[in-house]
């Protein structure tokens, strides 16, 4: 398959592109593994890489029940941030920052990073104080924030000061330079063409129906496409996790809820970063392509399917007019759901399983596009070492009995809150 | 898009209600174990498929309304009063 570089793309040009092949195999599953990572999003597939490259854990199968890309990796709004208050979430998606800064080159595949900058808007003094204290806890944590007056902010973000009949007048920010977008595409085509390329058996169509059981242990996993065995089993299926871990007899402390997010017709720049209204819950930046990308709230009951309803829709419409009324006069291209697995205090777990041979990777709210690179990384080192690492350790399936529970927004046990 | 029958209203549009939560679980008795407020509290079924839930006619009569729908395809197959009962699985009508 060899490496993507510029020698290569002209050769292919000069060819006519008709001899690139594959990004990766298309194997038959094999009857075992020495791990199985269910869920072929960008999680599972980051973590089988990570496996691969960091552990040396090569005999790995990713099982996915429809294609590569086709779940959520496919259906966020691309921002990549770390912009956390609390010591249990900050240093892990720091150390996500890392990996996405250096993930192009990891992976010889263009994620098209862009650090363009996160910036959620303050609209009262006390939102703004609310914002000053959270960018201070960011440094703390050694991640870079500036709090930025209004007029910083309408310099950075022109068309929101066209927009100067506010209804929502602004009153500053709070700006995380380093964080920004990535192209989701490519980080799933990337993580799977590494994986593959270490050996990672890239498994696309195959369902996780049931799990085979040896005594207190889990073996295995029955598929659509056979049985297939494994030392170790890791759950990253998002919005399913309920769904599979009920087959085991666990409940989660997990609720499924849609999310909607929306991208208009191609525009010239009028964003320059991502910005972020949490007064009315919108956030909007543009893709290269010149789309502008935006979301809101989740549509907050518990559903599977991956579409959601018209309210949500005209709310986060109203929402994005009015902060930016100019966007009332772009015409909108798609609208997608994704099924997000909402935990109980708005952040992840990952975890060892409570049963031999099965480990847990869900929890993730509608922030787990960012976490792609860190989740895999620190799911990989649980994987293998059957402990946690330093970075995931907060993030245990026994904080809520304990009374650990990592809740940024003060939110309480009410998935569709946070 | 989602309509939910109202006893008291009649068919109105979901953007009037409110959604409360899964209506299948109980509160524990007050001197239950740690355990179990701990399962109360933090745990869900998470239903794929028929789900009893709890939505509030926030924009109409008010009522707190116990509905079955499916988390599959926002199906409706009953609403009711809090303190109702649904038919059982045969007799539902879809």
């Amino acid at each position: 398959m060899g490496n993507y570089n510029a020698l290569n793309i002209a050769w292919q040009a000069l060819t006519g592109n008709k001899n690139w092949q594959r990004a990766w195999r298309d194997p038959e599953p094999k009857s075992h593994y020495e791990a199985i990572v269910v869920g072929g999003g960008g999680h599972g597939l980051a973590t089988a890489y990570y496996l691969a490259k960091i552990h040396g854990i090569t005999k790995v199968a990713v099982l996915e029940k429809g294609w590569i890309g086709g779940g959520n990796v496919g259906r966020n709004t691309t921002i990549v941030r770390s912009n956390y208050m609390l010591d249990g979430n900050a240093p892990f998606y720091e150390h996500g920052m890392d990996l996405w800064r250096d993930m192009a080159l990891d992976l010889n595949y263009n994620a098209m990073f862009s650090p363009r900058g996160v910036l959620n808007l303050a609209h009262t003094k006390s939102q703004y104080d609310v914002f000053a204290r959270r960018g201070n806890s960011m440094r703390l944590n050694g991640i870079k924030a500036e709090i930025l007056s209004r007029d910083e902010v309408l310099q950075r973000e022109p068309t929101l000061a066209a927009a100067n009949s506010e209804r929502f007048p602004i009153f500053g920010g709070l700006l995380q330079p380093d964080a920004g977008n990535a192209r989701h595409d490519a980080v799933a085509w990337g993580y799977a063409r590494a994986a593959d390329q270490l050996g990672v058996d890239i498994i696309q169509n195959c369902e996780v129906v049931d799990f085979i059981h040896q005594g207190e242990k889990v073996v295995g996993v029955k598929t659509s496409r056979g049985d297939i065995r494994a030392d170790k089993i890791g759950l990253a299926v998002a919005g399913n996790s309920s769904r599979l871990a009920s087959k085991l007899g666990i409940r989660l402390p997990v609720e499924s809820h849609v999310l909607q997010a929306f991208v208009t017709e191609p525009y010239k720049p009028v964003i320059n970063g991502v910005v972020t209204f949490g007064a009315g819950h919108f956030y909007i930046s543009q893709s290269d392509k010149g789309g502008l990308v935006f979301g809101g709230d989740i549509d907050g009951y518990n559903t599977y399917a991956q579409r959601g309803n018209l309210p949500v829709f005209e709310d986060v419409i109203s929402g994005g007019l009015s902060i930016m009324p100019s966007l009332s006069r772009l015409k909108l291209l798609r609208n997608w759901g994704g099924i997000m697995d909402m935990s109980m205090d708005g952040s992840p777990i990952i975890d060892v399983g409570p049963i031999d041979g099965l480990y847990l990777n869900t929890g993730w709210c509608y922030g787990g596009f960012k976490a792609t690179p860190a989740s895999g990384w620190c799911f990989a080192h649980t994987m293998a070492n059957d402990k946690a690492h330093a970075l995931n350790e907060a993030y245990t399936l026994d904080r809520f009995a304990k009374g650990y529970t990592i809740d940024e927004k003060g939110a309480g046990p009410y998935p569709k809150a946070h | 898009m989602i309509r939910i029958n109202c006893p008291h209203c009649g068919e109105r549009e979901h953007a009037e209600f409110t959604y409360g939560e899964d209506a299948s679980r109980l509160l524990p008795a007050n001197d239950a174990n740690l355990e179990t407020w701990n399962e109360y509290v933090f745990e869900r079924d998470n239903v794929a498929g028929e789900h009893l839930e709890y939505w509030h006619h926030a924009l109409g009569c008010r009522s707190w309304l116990k509905v079955q729908r499916n988390t599959l395809t926002h199906d409706i197959s009953w609403v009711g009063f809090p303190h109702d009962t649904p038919p059982a699985q045969g007799e539902v009508k879809s």
